[in-house]
């Protein structure tokens, strides 16, 4: 590796220390020491993004719960839905974004040989989850029970498809991610972008667990207790 | 092959859509070929479609948002005189045609025309007044530019390929539903759509994180200006509320293209979840429309007046109160629904009270006036007359906001008169406000002022005389979206209406021609001091047009008002006082041309989603990851303006200061 793909860029402002005189710069609230370094500029502006991703897949669930109970005299969730495979498939994820924290740990410690075999595992248990819901999905439209059926099938699947596109879209970008670290090392661009592609896949499974407890588990309550 | 498209798409049998089209496509070519000829296409392409400098960005956002609202005005002027002619009449256009003229006036205002003009306001802007050098992610800001005009290429193309939604402005189920509307008219909508409403959200999540993390040293949110303020609040509502829109829009598109059952009648689904959800967006937007605009009426209420804000800090206040009542107020779009008297007393509470904090606003620029050494350039005029209209249409508000009363007019002209009355009223002149304003700092040269003066009052009286008559008719009972009618009463009125349309029409024509006499005489409007309203906030520290990078030493602010703070001192000390600072190298971003390519990919995409041509969906798709996979690529990612070229451009920029505050030019 070069040494200039190791060169640290400068901050992307540099402020003059004597402009103004140290006293002028002392204020009240936030801002005083002027633009934020690029790590923090990055990770918040996909926070925010993270955010406004919350908020779509919210709509998502509220409609969801909105059209619960419109089966049209389809299946409903209860007869419908497996827990074991949900268990799996939340097994998969939460192992999957445990090897994603490894890898953080990996790129912190410059390791590019445990960072592509954590990424690898987070892709392939990422993979696993993808292949279980699939055949979840393949077996509900095999059983009569597809989007078309029902008000409340369309929401599921739109609502648990959702997501599962956007972990397609995370494998994708996973993949994109380990050929960056492949050729181009642990440049500081890619390594903030590393820093998205985590907070992106850790954010992944806490939908899926909004998912997996008012989806799965509250499909499966019996009538009586349900609201 | 070609999935629904053939020959028949294009409109051969209706002599209006393709005469206006086969014009603009002849007109198009011609501005293209003159291009190419006179080898602007370099020059182009490097300093404007690849720039990633948010001052370009921001004209660029600005250019589409004008040429957009013309094609919306041309709507306008067609429904007016539509139905002008069709009483007792069928008038010239054709229910199906007239229909998609009415959708397409809605769409195309307030996507393309007012989305752009706020948000080319809010790019150009903001980073200036914070005193930095750009937003937080410049190529993310090309690509938002760029799907935006993608998305409103492709409502332009729906005029001579194929229709556009005969539905109104918001696709309404069961109405937009495939078996109601089999045509490919809700596709281009929902597609463009979703297209731009990406290319928002970016901005969106862009700008709230330049506003909250990237400032001046020592500009604390306190001493942010209130433009910056509203921006900020504008900002998060587009990331709270677009994605509801990007949400609400898939589910009517999976119902359409997938056989699901979100908003049906049949299978369980449910169309009022549809209003629910489209105004859960929709009111917010709203806001995030008119809160820029007020910020542009701040800061253009303080430099005429010559004096600092009234209330800065409740004006802030009121910002945010705002921002976050406009979340719960969406059900007044339906209190026809019949979700009862308690949760319809809710809501029409909730939205009566939002007329506080506006009031507050109201009266702290009137206080702001008030005292004050008031000039009465053009830019101040649209922000009085906006003060009157908009509290007029304020009030229409609060009576719409009576669940009694909206029963009976819900659905009525008055309610089109209403909005029209904020909207026009409120954010295309503030936008004309900011527009004026800031010409000068984009270019160099300011507006010829009595052609500004001009086309203000054809807007203002125009205004008045096309919507004044929409309350009347409302109140005597016509509804929206008549093409034809019977009544002998309405007849008078809306003749009046259509008067008005025709002055508007003068407005605009006025502002053509100061634009276009405004360059020719560039010279004589030149206005070298980069400071030409007296004014009070950063950006008017730094040369007009400004450098690419903005400052060239970040200013350290130690007020609200630091530029008008540092006038006043060296009013005080008869001359510019401030030491040369020791010049350094600074780094910008690199042009890109990422926003461009993938907006390409994404109207290929759009086009064969609308015309079912899967194999060209994938191109499309496959084309835009290949750009992303392009752009993160490579290696450098800067360039590097020299120490001396910094150096250079200030050193003009301080010359012309020192010259401005030389004794002899002092009063």
């Amino acid at each position: 590796m070069s040494d200039s793909a190791l060169r640290v860029p400068p901050a992307p402002y540099q402020v003059r220390p004597d402009a103004g005189g140290a006293a002028t710069l002392l204020v009240t609230g936030h801002g005083a020491g002027g633009p934020a370094p690029k790590r923090i500029v990055v990770g918040y502006g996909f926070w925010i993004f993270l955010l406004s991703d919350v908020v779509m897949f919210s709509a998502l669930f509220a409609t969801y719960a909105v059209l619960f109970k419109n089966t049209a005299g389809g299946p409903t969730a209860r007869e419908l839905f497996d827990l074991r495979n949900t268990a799996a498939e939340t097994g998969c994820l939460l192992a999957s974004t445990f090897a994603c924290g490894m890898a953080s740990l990996a790129v912190a410690e410059r390791s590019l040989k445990w960072t592509q075999i954590t990424l690898l595992v987070t892709g392939l248990l990422g993979l696993s989850f993808l292949s279980l819901e699939f055949r979840e999905f393949a077996h509900f439209v095999h059983a009569g029970a597809g989007p078309s059926r029902s008000a409340f099938l369309s929401s599921f699947f739109a609502l648990v498809g959702c997501h599962g596109a956007h972990v397609t879209a995370g494998l994708l970008w996973l993949g994109t991610m380990m050929a960056q670290f492949h050729f181009k090392g642990f440049r500081e661009d890619i390594r903030h972008r590393f820093l998205c592609f985590s907070l992106f896949w850790h954010a992944l499974d806490i939908i899926w667990v909004a998912i997996f407890s008012l989806v799965y588990l509250v499909g499966t309550l019996p009538p009586e207790m349900l609201p | 092959m070609w999935g629904k498209l053939s020959l028949q798409a294009i409109p051969l049998d209706q002599p209006i859509p393709l005469v206006s089209g086969a014009a603009v496509i002849v007109a198009l070519g011609a501005l293209l070929i003159w291009i190419t000829v006179k080898g602007y296409v370099p020059y182009l392409w490097r300093e404007w479609i690849t720039s990633v400098d948010h001052k370009r960005i921001g004209i660029m956002y600005f250019v589409l948002g004008l040429v957009m609202l013309l094609r919306g005005f041309i709507d306008a002027l067609m429904m007016r005189s539509q139905q002008a002619l069709a009483f007792h009449a069928a008038g010239y256009l054709p229910p199906e045609h007239y229909d998609q003229i009415f959708s397409a006036h809605g769409t195309i205002m307030i996507f393309f025309v007012a989305m752009p003009l706020v948000i080319g306001l809010m790019n150009f802007v903001v980073p200036l007044q914070l005193g930095v050098r750009d937003v937080a992610f410049p190529t993310l800001n090309s690509v938002g530019l760029w799907l935006t005009a993608a998305g409103a290429l492709l409502v332009n193309v729906s005029l001579v390929v194929g229709e556009f939604a005969r539905v109104g402005w918001l696709p309404f189920p069961p109405l937009s539903e495939l078996t109601y509307s089999p045509g490919v008219g809700v596709d281009y909508y929902l597609w463009s759509l979703q297209i731009s409403g990406i290319g928002t959200l970016m901005t969106g999540i862009n700008m709230v994180t330049t506003i909250l993390k990237m400032r001046a040293p020592g500009m604390s949110y306190m001493r942010m200006p209130i433009f910056c303020w509203t921006s900020l609040a504008s900002s998060l509502l587009i990331v709270a509320a677009f994605p509801i829109l990007t949400a609400t829009l898939a589910m009517l598109l999976l119902d359409r293209y997938a056989d699901f059952h979100f908003f049906t009648n049949a299978a369980g689904g449910n169309p009022m979840m549809f209003m629910n959800l489209i105004w859960a967006w929709g009111h917010p937007e709203v806001y995030i429309l008119i809160l820029p605009a007020f910020g542009v009426f701040s800061e253009v209420v303080a430099t005429f007046s010559g004096k600092s804000l009234f209330g800065r800090r409740s004006m802030i206040i009121a910002t945010m109160a705002i921002c976050i009542l406009s979340f719960s107020v969406w059900l007044h779009h339906f209190f026809t629904m019949g979700a009862g008297g308690d949760v319809n007393g809710f809501f029409g509470i909730a939205s009566m009270i939002i007329a506080v904090p506006t009031g507050v606003k109201i009266f702290n620029w009137l206080f702001t006036m008030y005292g004050g050494r008031i000039r009465f350039d053009s830019a101040m005029l649209w922000a009085v007359g906006f003060m009157v209209t908009f509290v007029i249409g304020g009030m229409t508000g609060v009576l719409l906001a009576s669940p009694a009363a909206d029963f009976m007019l819900h659905n009525s002209l008055f309610l089109v008169a209403h909005f029209h009355n904020t909207i026009i009223g409120g954010v295309v002149f503030g936008v004309f406000a900011g527009y004026t304003y800031w010409f000068p700092k984009a270019f160099g040269f300011r507006l010829n002022e009595a052609l500004g003066k001009a086309a203000f009052w054809c807007w203002l009286v125009g205004f008045y005389v096309a919507f004044m008559p929409l309350y009347v008719l409302g109140l005597e009972g016509m509804t929206r979206r008549m093409q034809h009618y019977d009544r002998p009463e309405w007849h008078p009125w809306v003749l009046v209406a259509g008067v008005g349309a025709l002055i508007i029409l003068g407005g605009i024509v006025l502002q053509i021609a100061q634009l276009v006499s405004s360059i020719r005489n560039r010279e004589r409007l030149r206005e070298p001091t980069g400071d030409p309203w007296n004014a009070r906030t950063l950006e008017w520290a730094t040369a007009s047009p400004p450098p690419a990078f903005n400052f060239a030493v970040l200013p350290t602010v130690t007020s609200e008002e630091p530029y008008w703070d540092s006038k006043s001192r060296a009013r005080e000390a008869g001359r510019w006082v401030s030491e040369e600072p020791r010049y350094q190298p600074i780094e910008m971003p690199r042009n890109s041309a990422t926003g461009f390519v993938t907006a390409f990919f994404a109207v290929v995409t759009g086009f064969s989603l609308i015309w079912h041509i899967w194999w060209l969906v994938i191109v499309g798709l496959v084309g835009a990851y290949v750009t992303f996979v392009f752009f993160a690529w490579r290696d450098i990612a800067e360039t590097e303006i020299s120490a001396e070229e910094v150096a250079r451009l200030d050193r003009a920029n301080r010359e012309a200061r020192a010259a401005a505050f030389a004794p002899q030019a002092l009063p």
